[in-house]
């Protein structure tokens, strides 16, 4: 039989690592969405999480790494602050700009702390934890808990996003400020504070994110690395319906499609082998076209705060 | 315009410029290159001589003045189109299919022909945001930009695949024969290309500042609810047009590319334009005039980039710091004289 359960498991396994790094990111964009302030400005944190993933790992150890990605995507996500929320420029603008910025750093700090060459650069990496008892669990046992420690992280921020935003006052004020930040502040929320927090937090989750693809997937640092993931984690967030249960199910939707392409491999279809490494971004496409009718972003997204 | 904010506008882009070489200049001596060394190769490498001036300098404007001024077509209707990349490799894929069909046609015909298939393939390919849109309420940043990687992936099955050379050993097509290679400037490797870029922008320039389309569409980029409700205009379908011409000019720009300067197709043709274009298009303001002088500096950092990466040893990337402060800069400095934002998100 072609499809045996070692495959399964295999595919299963391959969907959760690759929605790792994009539902942190995604969760960390949706906490900025929420209180009404889009940052594309994400590949850009991930990018200098990556990057100082790799550096604190070879300086201090994996773990290192990971604290290391999650401070250098916050410090991204503040120039993005500053100049969004502080200055109130123009947010899809100071996203790219902030994003560019982040891949001309990373650039350059990458080739002379490993020199030119870089490739071959080992570095202490995360390895699977099994969680002791659900990892034996038939089919989901291995793929869900049989993962790196980033893994756990970003499965319980769901949960704790979800705590936050719609069963606390400081959730229900960004939330409020997201849809209309005049009569949040007439009810006596700090907006601009608010906004400032949450996409800081955002820039935390895109910096562990890129933490996540040195530490927990590649091993190594490349220029350019994120390949376009933060901006499939923003989109991943309107796939999502800004809810954090929908950010989970879009992220591994996404995973999914993208994991298809190895058991296609496997089973040696006949098929031009882009065709899978398009299917996600296609399949994006459609279900933002099925889904997205009805649903409303916050209101005030993208319009700076007065 | 009062002599003054009109000073400003062209003063500021070039303070911004100033600012973002500087902080380039202190973040090389913080991560250890040379400063003087690297900004010096990025000067002689864009302006150094009349060969790297044009073949360096002009030659990379001219995919970026195309894109950049297809993105201000469509933020002047209040659509933010960011697949200048998926749709520039569209048309160069589309150019490359035609252009090799073509080879036994005089080049007076063969050379519009194979540019107006780019053209129209950049249009059909933004068709499918376009329609998102006005079907489903997509919202077209997502989906532009999710058609990057569709058109990344495109190009990469097409030098596989039916566009691969006769050999079929490498992932590129093969070269255009020399009937359907656009003129070059003796002694350069700059092509005529320039000519129709510099007319795209002056057309623009006439359509925005004259015709009635140009007003409509200045009104629904500043706001689509008044719009809509004060002059009638049809706001949805204004958008979609800009969104086609926008993904059009886009496409022109890699039917250009292959034609002028590749002469054949294959996976990282741009060095990341249809991205750096939206940066051109911001620091020009959207003024079609103004895209010419942003193109050429934005040209002339990224053919510096390449020099500084052969004499100084720098990664080209780095030149990715000045860009990202000069467009930070501008941005700052209009947020905080508090002018009028066009910009919309719709």
């Amino acid at each position: 039989m072609m499809f045996d359960t070692a495959l399964l498991d295999g595919f299963l396994s391959a969907a959760v690592r690759v929605a790792t790094p994009l539902l942190l990111a995604a969760l960390g964009e949706m906490l900025a969405e929420r209180g009404g302030v889009i940052n594309l400005g994400v590949e850009g944190a991930m990018l200098a999480g990556a990057l100082a993933a790799a550096l604190g790992a070879s300086a201090g150890g994996a773990w290192a790494g990971l604290a290391a990605s999650g401070a250098a995507g916050m410090l991204l996500a503040a120039v993005f602050a500053l100049a969004t929320i502080g200055a109130r420029a123009d947010q899809i603008i100071a996203g790219t700009a902030t994003t560019l910025l982040a891949v001309g750093i990373t650039g350059a700090v990458y080739q002379a702390a490993f020199g030119s060459a870089g490739a071959g650069l080992s570095l202490p990496t995360l390895a699977p934890m099994p969680v002791p008892g659900l990892s034996a669990v038939p089919v989901v046992g291995p793929a869900f808990f049989n993962q790196p420690v980033t893994t756990y992280i970003a499965l319980m921020a769901v949960p704790l996003c979800w705590w936050f935003l719609f069963r606390t006052r400081t959730g229900l004020a960004l939330r409020a400020a997201g849809e209309s930040p005049q009569h949040a502040r007439a009810a006596g929320v700090p907006v601009r504070r608010l906004q400032f927090a949450a996409t800081i937090t955002g820039g935390v989750l895109a910096g562990l994110a890129g933490g996540t693809l040195v530490l927990a997937q590649v091993g190594t640092f490349a220029e350019r690395m994120t390949a376009g993931r933060g901006f499939i984690a923003i989109a991943i967030v309107v796939l999502g319906r800004w809810h954090p249960v929908g950010v989970l199910g879009a992220a591994l939707f996404f995973g999914a499609a993208t994991a298809l392409q190895f058991v296609f491999q496997a089973m040696g279809l006949a098929v031009p082998y882009q065709l899978f490494l398009m299917l996600p971004y296609v399949l994006t496409l459609l279900l933002l076209a099925g889904l997205v009718g009805g649903v409303k972003a916050p209101a005030a997204l993208g319009r700076p705060a007065e | 315009m009062t002599p003054a904010s009109r000073a400003a506008g062209i003063l500021l882009p070039i303070v911004s410029l100033g600012a973002g070489l500087a902080v380039l200049a202190i973040f090389f001596a913080i991560s250890g290159y040379d400063p003087a060394a690297a900004l010096g190769a990025m000067v002689r490498g864009a302006f150094g001589s009349w060969y790297a001036f044009t073949s360096g300098t002009l030659l990379r404007a001219i995919p970026l003045m195309l894109i950049a001024l297809g993105f201000t077509v469509g933020l002047r209707a209040g659509v933010l189109n960011i697949g200048g990349e998926g749709q520039f490799y569209v048309g160069a894929i589309a150019a490359t299919w035609i252009g090799l069909k073509l080879g036994g046609w005089p080049g007076m015909a063969a050379i519009p022909v194979m540019l107006a298939t780019a053209f129209a393939a950049g249009a059909l390919w933004v068709t499918v945001p376009a329609w998102l849109r006005l079907r489903f309420g997509v919202l077209e940043v997502i989906s532009t930009l999710l058609l990057n990687f569709v058109a990344e992936v495109l190009v990469s099955f097409m030098v596989q695949g039916p566009l691969q050379e006769s050999q079929h050993i490498y992932p590129q097509s093969d070269q255009l024969s020399e009937t359907v290679r656009l003129p070059v400037f003796p002694g350069t490797r700059l092509h005529i290309g320039i000519f129709l870029a510099l007319s795209c922008c002056v057309l623009a320039w006439y359509v925005f500042r004259r015709t009635m389309i140009g007003f409509e569409l200045r009104a629904v980029g500043r706001g689509p609810r008044a719009a809509r409700v004060t002059g009638g205009l049809r706001v949805q379908r204004l958008g979609a047009i800009a969104l086609l011409v926008s993904g059009a000019l886009a496409g022109l720009a890699g039917g250009v590319e292959v034609g002028g300067v590749s002469y054949a197709l294959y996976p990282n043709l741009s060095p990341g334009y249809g991205f750096t274009a939206i940066a051109v298009a911001l620091l020009a303001r959207q003024s079609p005039l103004g895209i010419v002088a942003s193109a050429i500096l934005f040209g002339a950092l990224e053919a510096g980039a390449g020099a500084m990466q052969r004499d100084a040893g720098v990664p080209p990337v780095a030149v990715y710091v000045a860009e990202a402060i000069t467009i930070l800069a501008v941005l700052l400095a209009d947020a905080l004289s508090l002018r009028r934002r066009d910009v919309v998100i719709a």
